[in-house]
């Protein structure tokens, strides 16, 4: 091994796993994971959500410890205890979801819980002008006395990675760090850190869009079912489709949906709906028709109006003005319980706020939701075996990896916990389908499945509003595309003829014909 | 090998026994702890008061004097538990108790009907009553939003008055002077005792006390209580939004309607804890100025160290009835009576902190041995 010190070196290695276990109640998330980072590089680690990548990550920020294997930083041997640990070795973790306050500024945003006591005596500027270094040195400029919430995602994203440089990492990972951003700003980051590494930083990022992990990366390290699976030292000598090929050991699965299925039955109808919360208009004269046997795709940066309109579709937002009609009937005012039972089926998007209890045991959660129907219950009473009965059958058809039907849900992988949800809910046989984000944070083979589970029940008549981030989902499943932005409709578009890049310029409102109501009547 | 696949001796306990069964246990001997150095710092012998205290207990008479109080505070226990459950805080449990047995006294004790009818009636009375006590802050959450842990407290303090008021005007009768009381209740409505079935099994009861039939009427509070919460799909609905609000509402759980529902249903359930005292107890059978006072509140704290649960429950309240039973003899023998209190404080603080502990080295422990199951066929024969 490496004995060299000399962290700056070209050439030296910055990070070394070697044969890294870790185990989780029913599975094992990491079975002898290697990974070999050279400093100065960008280094992206692949594979399919549940793989086993986010573990890992955080095996090396300090968030836990592995049960096997070991950790060496610049050649010295690791045994983060710790994130802080970490941060003392030079490693920063920049989190998918931002962990800032949207009340200060960029830079109290920065220098927050940094040894507060001694920048007090050294005073703002001190630090101001530290990150303005950083950020001219990096590629990473933005004004210091910016309010983080009037920012847009992009450059809170520059502030997060500014928060690690500024404590000094000089080897920065981030989880998934695309997955929030349209394409226009993945380039900008990626500039950013070609900038970072030619200044002797290391950049480690999680990705599973091979096109951008393959145009970017220096090397890539392929992890499949826990472990290792591929060491890509020039990713210009391998294809996107070797590298799938490497992530699930078969050929890659496509969302595309192949002939039209939609009918002229109308199954879902909203009219110029209007949500107001808070006093701010988040929904405005939203309509839109979904018909038996149709998937109407909404795409939109978060926080445009998307989330609104799923709960005010399922009854969980008051609705200020506007109808919503389920094969005809006025539902506007009618109950979640209602919807429900009505036949609307729902994934929310936060699966662990508004998807399930995590204290509840799978079956439990199963039933949650469909707890007055069959096979749960008669409405009065819950069958606990005809419960653990479905459940089991979810487990299998969905592959939920877990050691049985009666562990809390909380002892389950997230990508298990949303096969969980997705399985109770198909398994009810909804006639309309509410799904956000149905596939977010789930491996390739389950993700498929749950296409293929949306295919069959469009064919056999159901209607679903999908809303999600994944574009590539978007565009293969849905036979309407509509484009959310700032509360209103921005565009509809045929998903037959329109790229990830194109659906992004509508989406950030750079382009699109207002078009209020301009979805088919 | 790691250090991360070591555990503790207290993790493996924790997971063998279960912090069930170790809480309360640890929690026992520290309340004893505290307490002997309690007396020990008040100046009295500590060895001499538990001797003391241990004799009491031994006796038979003590057993079903702990058995009557133990019912008593076991359906106050649950009354109150069903509303935590769901995250709701009655603590007007003990105004609706009082109120309750006001009422099931006073239009009891006026009616004269055959036992199996009369003893139903005052328990629907008393049913009513609390419910319809406990929909005053139900209602107004629902309503005006207004927060029930106030409105209870303020609540008890309108029972109060209102008890008193009642009692002393329109409810007590002309044939005692002395005291404020409702006629007592006929026979015909007072619940049997089970001495009978003591002496069936050969079991000697002595005459200074009985069995008190209402042990009958918890246990049945009881299972209902069990059966609701883990066979009902209301309990379900109810331990959904107990434990996270945003899922069951996404799950078509309506959170108004199961407030509501739920602080009715505590209310009623306490309107039954005072019918051990009215309908059971020789010493009252009757409501009056020495009508039992803050079962509720001692409900409050038998929910907490019971963690809501059925047999939880029941076996905080036979604990907190003993250690009342087993101090106060003390005074007699020149022992500071708040000894107790501080035995119950003591045992209360301690379990609640020794479970969560406990429940959280169980839990970690749970995970390591489900990844191990998990890990080992996946390895083939472990080496």
């Amino acid at each position: 091994m490496t004995g060299t010190t000399d962290s700056g070196a070209a050439g030296s290695i910055a990070i070394e796993l070697r044969d890294i276990v870790k185990r989780f109640p029913g599975v094992v998330a990491n079975d002898g994971v290697n990974l070999t980072v050279h400093t100065g590089t960008i280094h992206a680690i692949v594979g399919e959500n549940g793989a086993g990548k986010s573990t890992l990550m955080k095996t090396l920020y300090g968030a836990h410890l592995p049960d096997e294997g070991t950790v060496t930083v610049n050649g010295a041997v690791q045994h983060f205890k710790s994130p802080r640990d970490a941060i003392a070795a030079g490693i920063g973790m920049v989190f998918q979801h931002f962990q800032l306050a949207d009340n200060l500024t960029v830079w109290e945003n920065i220098v927050l819980g940094d040894e507060p006591g001694s920048w007090w005596k050294l005073g703002s500027k001190q630090a101001r002008t530290r990150i303005r270094e950083l950020g001219e040195r990096y590629g990473l400029e933005i004004d210091p006395e910016a309010l983080v919430g009037d920012l847009g995602v992009g450059q809170k994203q520059r502030v997060e990675i500014l928060k690690v440089l500024y404590r000094g990492a000089k080897i920065i990972i981030l989880d998934e760090p695309t997955a929030v951003l349209v394409p226009q700003e993945v380039d900008e980051l990626f500039n950013s850190l070609a900038e970072l590494t030619t200044g002797g930083a290391t950049a480690i990022f999680i990705s599973h869009k091979l096109d951008e992990v393959l145009e970017h990366a220096d090397a890539i390290t392929v992890i499949r079912a826990g472990k290792t699976v591929g060491e890509v030292a020039d990713p210009s000598t391998v294809t996107t489709h070797d590298l799938a090929e490497m992530m699930i050991g078969s050929e890659l699965p496509s969302p595309e949906t192949r002939e039209s299925t939609v009918t002229t039955d109308v199954a879902l109808e909203v009219r110029d709906l209007t949500v107001v919360a808070d006093g701010i208009e988040r929904l405005h004269d939203v309509s839109l028709t979904i018909h038996r046997g149709e998937v109407v795709g909404i795409a939109g940066v978060e926080g445009n109006g998307q989330t609104e309109l799923v709960e005010a579709v399922m009854g969980l937002e008051h609705v200020a003005n506007g109808t919503i009609l389920l094969f005809g009937d006025d539902i506007t005012n009618a109950s979640t319980g209602a919807r429900r039972h009505l036949g609307i089926g729902y994934v929310p998007e936060d699966r662990q706020k508004d998807g399930m209890i995590k204290e509840f045991s799978l079956w439990e959660n199963a039933a949650l939701g469909h707890q007055w129907q069959e096979p749960y219950g008669d409405g009065r009473w819950i069958d606990k075996d005809g419960a653990l009965q479905q459940t089991e059958a979810i487990i299998r058809d969905f592959d939920v990896r877990t050691p049985g039907s009666d562990v809390p849900a909380l002892t389950l992988s997230g990508g298990n916990q949303q096969k969980l949800i997705v399985g109770r809910e198909m398994m009810a046989k909804p006639k309309v389908l509410v799904a956000s984000h149905p596939t977010r944070g789930i491996d390739v083979g389950a993700q498929a499945a749950i296409w293929d589970v949306i295919r069959d029940a469009r064919r056999a008549g159901l209607g679903v509003l999908l809303i999600s981030a994944d574009l590539e989902e978007l565009i293969g499943l849905s036979d309407t595309l509509l484009v959310m932005f700032d509360g209103r409709i921005n565009a509809q578009l045929d998903p037959a003829d329109v790229t990830p890049a194109v659906l992004g310029q509508y989406m950030t409102g750079a382009a699109g014909a207002v078009a209020n109501g301009a979805n088919r009547g | 090998m790691a250090e991360a696949a070591e555990t503790s001796t207290l993790d493996r306990l924790a997971s063998r026994f279960g912090a069930n069964v170790i809480a309360p246990v640890l929690a026992g001997v520290i309340a004893i702890a505290v307490s002997a150095i309690t007396l020990y710092i008040g100046g009295y012998n500590a060895i001499d008061a538990f001797t003391e205290i241990g004799k009491v207990l031994w006796r038979f008479d003590s057993v079903i004097l702990i058995t009557n109080r133990g019912a008593w505070y076991y359906v106050a226990g649950v009354a109150v538990a069903i509303g935590f459950k769901m995250g709701l805080f009655n603590i007007g449990a003990d105004g609706q108790y009082r109120l309750a047995a006001l009422f099931a006294a006073y239009f009891g004790a006026k009616m004269s009907l055959p036992k199996v009818i009369h003893i139903p009636i005052v328990l629907v009375i008393a049913i009513a009553v609390g419910a319809a006590w406990a929909a005053i802050p139900g209602i107004l959450k629902v309503t005006r939003g207004v927060n029930e842990v106030i409105s209870t407290i303020m609540l008890n303090y309108v029972a109060t008055g209102l008890t008193a008021y009642l009692l002393g005007n329109y409810f007590r009768t002309e044939s005692d002077n002395l005291i404020a009381a409702t006629k007592a209740m006929p026979t015909s409505a007072r619940i049997p005792n089970l001495d009978g079935i003591l002496e069936a099994v050969g079991l000697e009861v002595p005459n200074s006390v009985q069995l008190q039939g209402y042990l009958i009427l918890a246990i049945l509070v009881g299972i209902g209580y069990y059966v609701l919460l883990f066979r009902s799909r209301f309990g379900f609905d109810l331990r959904a939004t107990g434990l996270n609000p945003a899922a069951a509402r996404s799950s078509g759980i309506s959170p108004k309607r199961m407030v509501l529902v739920t602080i009715i249903l505590s209310g009623a359930i306490a309107g039954l804890i005072g019918m051990g005292a009215l309908l059971s107890d020789p010493q009252h059978f009757k409501y009056s100025d020495q009508f039992p006072l803050s079962l509720g509140f001692t409900g409050l704290s038998l929910a907490l160290l019971g963690r809501n649960h059925p047999v939880g429950i029941a076996l905080a309240a036979v604990v907190w009835a003993g250690i009342e039973r087993g101090t106060q003899p003390l005074t007699q023998k020149g022992f500071p009576q708040e000894i107790g209190r501080i035995m119950q404080g003591a045992f209360l603080l301690t379990a609640v902190i020794v479970f969560e502990v406990m429940q959280r080295r169980a839990a970690r422990e749970q995970v390591r041995q489900a990844a191990m199951k998990a890990h080992l066929p996946a390895e083939g024969a472990p080496a």
